[in-house]
This record gives structure tokens, C-alpha cells and sequence, in this order.
């Protein structure tokens, strides 16, 4: 496939398009290989952990800088307000835990100590989405963005696969404030490779069209991908946006969306009230009011199943993205 | 380190001071917690007086000593002691709680950042306190930190996951003091949650305790001296305190805790308070 390019510079994709090839890896992996070199690069980057440092992937950071590490037990709401003490004095802590517990359990000290007091604490949001699968609906966080967005100074990222996961977060690492980085447990598509840049703030387009804009954040960009591909079979050209970056969202990127297209499709592993989708809508009818079908969980809470089979259920497929594609080039003047 | 009966003198004038500044202030901003505010007087005048390395004019000095105030509603007292103690004039204590004024409601840092650290939502100031200590052991710095808690505090959940946290890391260079003042808004912490035996709970998480008169300026200043000399593990000192302290018609009524003094109000208790000074001064 050819590959992007993008103010004049190729994103150099994997190609995703051969789907019997593409690559599977966690995000999470991702997030525990930039922990460690951001913890190797500057002392001051410290992990605390609440009794997850496996399945956050704080292990490998754990070994590598075992002085930079902490433990602190099952205690989320410690978490955030020992990591604004830290900060405080200089250090630049990254707290994990599974996104339904910090931010979810945490919320009010992220608020406080992290937001108002404007520390440089780092949240990493492990296990979100439904796609956790047999866990269940307990510990699938699908309001985390929604909770994250809404306070102010937070940055909130939610990169679309293991590689851009370390690359975010080394960047987060190095931006001084404080800071969500979400991502999920299962074994996603690689679709960047070392190459393709990264900016904290900047969406990307990862496939040209001009029928209908696909704005997707997270390892649902996959889906949307591949559902431009399906889209092209039936000569509808998508764009397809990785909105990495939920706060603050690339205005410029959505309003040129809109324009261009006419249409969009927000997609997220996450409620579509109050989401990522939803922060689009809001550049959308300020600026450029075109038809939105938002992909997301509706309104419901998740179960216990198969990530896949999950995905599906809840309206996040390759399919259902089709779909809400072409209702959207339908409802166009 | 024990001060001469002069320098005791003058803090004791100097805790009345911080006391006349709250009753201005909450008078002036119409709102606002009274009791524990004047309760809390001696206290931080003996820590801004004595016990902090500190520098009002360097507040950004990496090795001072971090006082946290926990129970962000008391914020009167601090900013009293502060003006008091030369961080800012003492006649901006009138703009408390107004608009545009750095003298938020409860302290926020950024808008004023000496107090280290934003504070109001209960059972937080421990846990960044700890935070905070720790980041001083792993710099090997010997700056020390200094925790204000309220005794109702010990309901909130996050205070108790701090505690055993401090236990942990054997955070000796971590002083938490607890205003023992056994009121809050709906009336007596033993009637709402019992906290008692308090001494003994934080014992079992592997502090050391110390209990002291919260009104007794020698005793506070001993009481925190000898804390200092514990090593390899945190400590605490219960302050016994009278809520409403200096104030005649305040002291011991819980009603005081979310009030402020009306204008007569606030008469009498300058009119009692400028008694107390003179009483204190004529002792020497």
C-alpha cells in the first residue's frame, strides 16, 4: 500500500491493509517500554504501583530502575495524592492502575491535587474498554475519558497502538503538567511503525478521502481502517483521523474533517455520552455543522466475554462502523 | 532547644496577634470557619516562629521545611500566621475570601504558592505529605515536612491508606500534628464516628505519639523537638485544643466550626482577645 503523507510528511505506516500479517501486541506493552526508557533517561521519572505491576507492564521498569520504583498496595486514591507530593518536590511520577480504579476510584484527588493544584503526575489508565473481556463489567472503564476531559489543564491522550503507546509515553514523560494515557489490555493491530511521528496535540490522517471522515482514537483506529477499506469497495472514500490526543483535540484537524468531508464517524472504546466522539461534535457545531454518527458503548454497561466478541456486541465492529458510515453520507445535504 | 521565657513571651503575643488577624478576616469576608481557626493559633505560630526553616522571602527555597495544611477550611489561621510572620501585609488578611483575592477560600498554590499545596477536600494533606517526605529520602535532602490534620479527618478512607504508607517507608523526617479539638459541623467527633483510642491507632501503624496541650506554647515547642529526635519512623502529635480558643463565647461551642463573627461579634472578641495581649505581656 502507499503509504501517507501529511503537511509533507509520510506517516509511514505499517501496511495494515495485509491483514494476515499485521502484528498483534497489547498497548500496555507499549506503555512499559516507554516507562523504562524515560526512567533510564531522567532519575526523576518514578513508578508507583497499586498492586498491578505485571498487568500494567511496570515490571520491565521495576528491574531497570528499581530505585525509581514504588509500591503502595491497593490504594488508589494514595496513588494520586502521594504522586502530587512527589511531584511537588520535583519528581515525575507515573501512577497505574486499571483506568476503572484511577482515574475511576481517584477521581476527585486527580481533580484536586493533579488539576487544580497543577502537578506533573502522569496517570496511565491500564485495561480500558470492554475489551478486557472476562473481567467484566466491573473493571471495564468505558467513562474515563469523559471523567478525564472535562477537568481542566488535563491532557489526555489514547494512542492507537503499542508503538505510538511508548512513543506518548516518552512525551508525556518530558511535558510538564499533569496527564491520562489510556490503554488497553488485549492484543491490538499495529498499524504505525517506529518511523511515524508522534505529537501530543496533533491528530493524524492515516487514510485520505473526502466522502466521510472516520475519527477514531484508541485500537478501535484499526477498525476504522480496515471499515475504509470495506468503504472504498463500494466507492465511498473515508478519511480516516487517529485522534490520539482527546484533550486538547487538534480543533483544526476536526474543522478541516468537517469541511472536507461533509460527514463524520466518531469511533472510541468508550460511552459515546460524553467521550471522545462527543468533544468532536462539540468543534463540530461550533464551527462546521456536519452529520456525526457516533460509534461507541451505548449508554450501557459492559460483561464478561471475549474481546472480540465484546467489540462486536457493543457496536464497534468493522461492520457497524460501515454502517454508521453510510448513514452519515446519507444524511448530507 | 528550649527558648528563653522572653522568646515564649513573645510567641504567646504573637499567637494573639495571628488570633486578632482571624476574627478580622472572617469578619471582613462574611464567611468562613472560625473555631478551628482560632483554636490552631499557637500551633502555627510555634511552627512559622520557631520550628520551620523557612524564609519568607525565598519561598521557593528547595531545602525549607513543607508545612501542609490538610483541613483546607482553617486556612484563616495559616494565612494569619503567614502575614504575621512576613509573607504578606497583614492588612491583605482583609480580602479572604473575595474576589481577585490570593487568599482563596480554601488555599489554593497556585494562586499562592506557599502553602504547598492545594487543600479543602478532606483526608488528602497526609497522603501528599508522604509523598513529599518520600521524595526528600530518595534526594537525601533533610528538609522535613509537617502535616496539619484535623481529628474529624481521621473519617476519610485516604488518611488511613497514608498512615500505613508513612509506617512503611519509616518516614522520620514526616511530623504529622492533629488539631484534638473533637468538633466538626454536625456536632462532636465521638457522637458521629467515634475516634478514640486515637493514640493507640496510629501506634499500631508503626508511629510514635506524642500528645501535648495545643495552647501551651513551651510544652508544643518541647513536644515537637523531642518528636524530631525519633528516627526510623513517622510521628505524630495529638494537640489537645479547645475549637474557638481566645473567643469566650466560641470556646467549645461546635455551632462556631462554618461561622464567622458578625461585626458586634467580632468587637467583643478583639475587646477580649487586646485583654488577653495584655495580660500576656503584663506576666513577664
Amino acid at each position: 500500500m502507499s503509504d501517507v503523507t501529511m503537511d509533507g510528511e509520510t506517516l509511514h505506516l505499517h501496511g495494515y491493509t495485509d491483514t494476515a500479517n499485521v502484528q498483534q501486541v497489547p498497548t500496555r506493552n507499549g506503555f512499559g517500554e516507554g516507562l523504562v526508557e524515560a526512567g533510564l533517561k531522567n532519575k526523576n521519572v518514578l513508578a508507583i504501583c497499586a498492586d498491578l505491576v505485571e498487568s500494567t507492564r511496570m515490571e520491565a521498569f521495576k528491574k531497570a530502575c528499581p530505585e525509581q520504583y514504588i509500591e503502595i498496595g491497593v490504594a488508589e486514591q494514595l496513588l494520586v495524592a502521594m504522586a502530587g507530593g512527589l511531584a511537588s518536590a520535583g519528581k515525575i511520577p507515573w501512577i497505574a492502575s486499571y483506568a476503572m480504579f484511577n482515574p475511576g476510584r481517584s477521581w476527585e484527588q486527580v481533580r484536586t491535587i493533579m488539576a487544580l493544584n497543577e502537578t506533573n503526575v502522569k496517570i496511565a489508565g491500564a485495561h480500558a474498554g470492554v475489551s478486557v473481556g472476562p473481567d467484566g463489567a466491573t473493571h471495564q472503564a468505558v467513562e474515563d475519558i469523559a471523567i478525564m476531559r472535562v477537568i481542566p489543564h488535563m491532557t489526555v491522550v489514547v494512542p492507537c497502538d503499542s508503538i505510538q503507546t511508548k512513543k506518548a509515553t516518552l512525551a508525556l514523560s518530558e511535558m510538564v503538567g499533569p496527564v491520562y494515557l489510556r490503554f488497553a489490555r488485549e492484543k491490538s493491530a499495529i498499524v504505525t511503525t517506529e518511523k511515524t511521528p508522534f505529537e501530543i496535540g496533533k491528530a493524524q490522517t492515516f487514510r485520505e478521502g473526502g466522502d466521510v471522515a472516520i475519527v477514531a482514537c484508541g485500537i478501535l483506529v484499526y477498525n476504522a481502517l480496515m471499515a475504509a477499506e470495506e468503504l472504498a469497495k463500494d466507492g465511498i472514500q473515508a478519511r480516516v483521523v487517529n485522534n490520539h490526543t482527546v484533550k486538547p483535540m487538534d480543533t483544526a484537524a476536526i474543522v478541516a474533517a468537517a469541511r472536507d468531508c461533509g460527514a463524520i464517524v466518531t469511533v472510541e472504546e468508550h460511552q459515546v455520552h460524553a467521550g471522545m466522539g462527543s468533544r468532536v461534535a462539540e468543534i463540530v457545531a461550533a464551527n462546521h455543522p456536519v452529520p456525526i454518527e457516533f460509534i461507541g458503548v451505548q449508554d450501557r454497561f459492559g460483561q464478561s466475554g471475549d474481546p472480540v466478541e465484546l467489540i462486536e456486541h457493543y457496536g464497534m465492529g468493522t461492520t457497524a462502523i460501515v454502517a454508521a458510515a453510510k448513514k452519515a453520507v446519507a444524511r448530507k445535504q | 532547644m528550649s527558648l528563653s521565657q522572653e522568646a515564649l513571651t513573645q510567641l504567646r503575643v504573637k499567637a494573639n496577634d495571628v488570633r486578632q488577624g482571624i476574627v478580622r478576616a472572617l469578619e471582613a469576608a462574611g464567611s468562613g470557619h472560625s473555631a478551628g481557626s482560632l483554636d490552631m493559633a499557637d500551633i502555627f505560630t510555634a511552627l512559622y516562629g520557631s520550628v520551620l526553616r523557612h524564609d519568607p522571602n525565598n519561598i521557593d527555597w528547595p531545602d525549607r521545611d513543607r508545612l501542609l495544611l490538610s483541613c483546607g477550611h482553617i486556612a484563616p489561621v495559616r494565612y494569619s500566621a503567614m502575614a504575621n510572620f512576613g509573607y504578606f501585609p497583614v492588612e491583605e488578611l482583609l480580602t479572604l475570601r473575595k474576589f481577585g483575592s490570593r487568599l482563596q477560600g480554601h488555599p489554593e498554590r497556585v494562586t499562592l504558592p506557599s502553602v504547598e499545596t492545594t487543600s479543602g477536600p478532606l483526608g488528602e494533606g497526609l497522603a501528599q505529605g508522604v509523598g513529599m517526605a518520600l521524595a526528600a529520602k530518595l534526594d537525601s535532602a533533610d528538609w522535613r515536612v509537617y502535616v496539619v490534620t484535623s481529628d474529624a479527618e481521621h473519617q476519610c478512607g485516604l488518611h488511613w491508606e497514608a498512615m500505613m504508607t508513612a509506617g512503611k517507608f519509616k518516614l522520620d523526617n514526616l511530623m504529622c500534628i492533629i488539631d484534638r479539638n473533637f468538633i466538626q459541623i454536625d456536632g462532636s467527633t465521638e457522637d458521629i464516628m467515634p475516634l478514640e483510642p486515637l493514640g493507640d491507632k496510629y501506634r499500631s501503624f508503626n508511629w510514635e505519639v506524642f500528645e501535648v496541650d495545643g495552647h501551651d506554647m513551651g510544652a508544643i515547642l518541647e513536644t515537637i523537638e523531642k518528636a524530631k529526635l525519633v528516627k526510623g519512623k513517622p510521628t505524630v502529635i495529638v494537640a489537645n485544643t479547645i475549637p474557638g480558643k481566645g473567643v469566650s463565647y466560641m470556646e467549645g461551642d461546635y455551632t462556631w466550626h462554618g461561622k464567622p463573627p458578625n461585626k458586634e461579634q467580632a468587637a467583643v472578641a478583639l475587646a477580649e482577645l487586646q485583654a488577653d495581649r495584655e495580660r500576656i505581656l503584663a506576666n513577664v
